[in-house]
């Protein structure tokens, strides 16, 4: 325990599901009172707080939340980064804790979407203008839309798969097989929003929302929570040894954005930013692909776990469609992606998922994830990408063995 | 013939119709945009280019999920470029094959209270349409 490294001891998610009865911050607030007592400590020793929101960020929600849970006059980050909104979140309060202004950091991660129909879905279109006339920086006389091309979520994450399809002779079944695993994954998992298996056929021969992505190969909306506390390793070597047995080291935290690139203006590149993310982390961490233990990453679309094992060094360039069918990312195979079910399965409050992940890992690595536990997990990344693009990617190592 | 206006001013309804683009008069990066700077090499000074009507198809998918489904293709064009637009003329993803070359076409895409037509753009499939070519659709798979 270096005094310069960054451990979490505390750890917590709400379910993920539809939860009508409880507001944004009765879904921070349950996950925070659970991380802080998981971290054996209360509001009076943390520093400082991040809160990672995206649908409601104009209501700054770290200070709604300190009114619920401890108002101690910390300073509060507001944190809204696309689909990294959490993970930043964590980053946030890590940085903090590396500047050495805090030593006991919380990080809240919230999102409540009800059902609000498919991730990035089309919205209600507009009345029709009377007369075309050119708007905006394209020009545009009508929303284009549909009509050049699609920009949205479905379809963006649909053409980043059959772009690696072309080049790299990916099958529509390769793809499937990606919910297949994380929707057999999510069954042993509690908090998760859907505990369904479906079979390769049923999966294949669903709804088609933007092929080669069916249904089930599209993450549903939700609600849900997700916190962590986070401490540096000088205030770590203080603490009872309970909450020291427990602690996971933070061996990489990572985030970026796009580089320029000529497509990039009209197909967001999910690809290199995920890249350059994940060579900066293991690189810091000193960990290869190969240390991994587990991997929980951003399948946000069946599509874009294909991707990753690529984009994250799991799998020969290339070669990943032929990871997927050796079983390689299956819980009992050599590198376990998203044994929680994944964002296809366990669900994907925005502002949650990137702590949710973290709290995943930490939880493995600690050896409590009961029936979804991978023996013997000595380290796990975490990976989360949002359009605008923002991804981040973390390292987790268990702390000294038991 | 009615009044005719392109659906994104980068679209010249020239003879033939075709593509243009910002350019960075230092590095060359192409923009459909107005840019403050260039994303690339941080100049400020663009030129106009114009973009070739051929090319590569690089990524597609097909909407379900739609009033009317359609195909989304990413197009790299020889020369320079890639644009997003409708691929047409196509049924199933099975005709969608590796380095396929398509050629840009129009079709109508609305049609305003005066009578003035918004003129879009996608791409066929050069060597013969494997789904034959509708006039004027949105590439659709009715
Ligand atoms: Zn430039």
């Amino acid at each position: 325990m270096s005094g310069d490294d960054v451990w979490l001891i505390g750890a917590a998610m709400t379910p993920f599901g539809r939860f009508p009865d409880k507001d944004l911050i009765d879904l921070a607030a349950d996950a925070t009172l659970e991380a802080l007592a998981d971290a054996g400590t209360t509001m009076a020793d943390i520093n400082v707080l991040a809160l990672g929101n995206v649908y409601e960020a104009n209501s700054h929600n770290g200070q709604r939340l300190q009114k619920q849970v401890g108002q101690t006059g910390i300073p509060v980050y507001n944190v809204v980064n696309a689909c990294a909104t959490g993970a930043t979140a964590v980053r946030v309060v890590l940085m903090s804790i590396a500047a050495g202004e805090s030593d006991i950091g919380l990080a809240v991660g919230v999102e409540k979407m009800g059902k609000m129909g498919m991730i990035g879905g089309a919205a209600k279109p507009a009345a029709e203008k009377k007369v075309f006339s050119p708007k905006g920086r394209y020009g545009s006389v009508l929303k284009t839309e549909g009509v050049l091309g699609t920009g949205l979520m479905p379809g963006v994450f649909a053409q980043a798969g059959t772009e690696y399809a072309l080049a790299h002779g990916v099958t529509a079944t390769q793809f499937a097989k990606v919910a297949q695993k994380n929707h057999a994954h999510s069954v042993h998992n509690p908090l998760a929003q859907y505990r369904k298996e479906f079979s390769l056929a049923e999966i294949l021969s669903a709804e088609m929302i933007s092929y080669p992505n069916t249904l089930p190969m599209c993450c549903p909306t939700g609600d849900g929570a997700a916190a962590v506390v986070l401490v540096s390793g000088t205030r770590l070597r203080t603490m009872d040894p309970d909450v020291r047995r427990r602690a996971v080291k933070i061996s990489a935290s990572v985030l970026t954005a796009d580089p320029w690139s000529e497509s990039g203006q009209v197909q967001p590149d999910v690809n290199t930013l995920t890249r350059q993310a994940a060579d900066a982390a293991y690189d810091k961490a000193g960990i290869g692909p190969d240390d991994l233990d587990l991997v929980e990453l951003h399948d946000c679309f069946a599509t874009a776990e294909l991707l990753h094992y690529d984009n994250l060094r799991l799998c020969e360039p290339g070669g990943a469609g032929d990871f997927i069918d050796s079983g390689a990312p299956w819980r009992d195979g050599k590198t376990p992606v998203n044994v929680s079910g994944g964002l296809l399965s366990k669900g994907h409050p925005l502002g949650a998922t990137g702590v949710a992940n973290i709290f995943e890992v930490a939880t493995q690595l600690r050896g409590e994830a009961g029936a979804r536990q991978i023996e013997g997990a000595r380290v796990g990344l975490t990976h989360v990408i949002g359009l605008a693009s923002a991804c981040a990617v973390h390292i987790l190592e268990a702390g000294a063995r038991r | 013939m009615p009044h005719q206006i392109p659906v994104v001013a980068y679209l010249r309804l020239g003879d033939p119709p075709h593509l243009t683009s910002a350019a960075c008069t230092r590095c060359g990066a192409l923009y459909f945009d107005r840019r403050n700077a260039c994303a690339r090499c941080f100049a400020t000074d663009f030129t106009t280019r114009s973009l070739a009507n051929e090319g590569t198809l690089r990524a597609f998918t097909f909407v379900g999920r739609a009033k009317r489904p359609y195909v989304s293709s990413v197009v790299a064009l020889d020369g320079g470029g890639v644009v997003k637009a409708n691929l047409l003329g196509v049924d199933r993803p099975e005709q969608v094959t590796p380095g396929m070359r398509v050629v840009l076409d129009t079709f109508v895409a609305g049609v305003d209270d005066e009578g003035t037509e918004a003129i879009a753009f996608g791409y066929r499939p050069l060597d013969g349409a494997p789904g034959g070519g509708a006039e004027n659709d949105h590439g659709g798979t009715r």
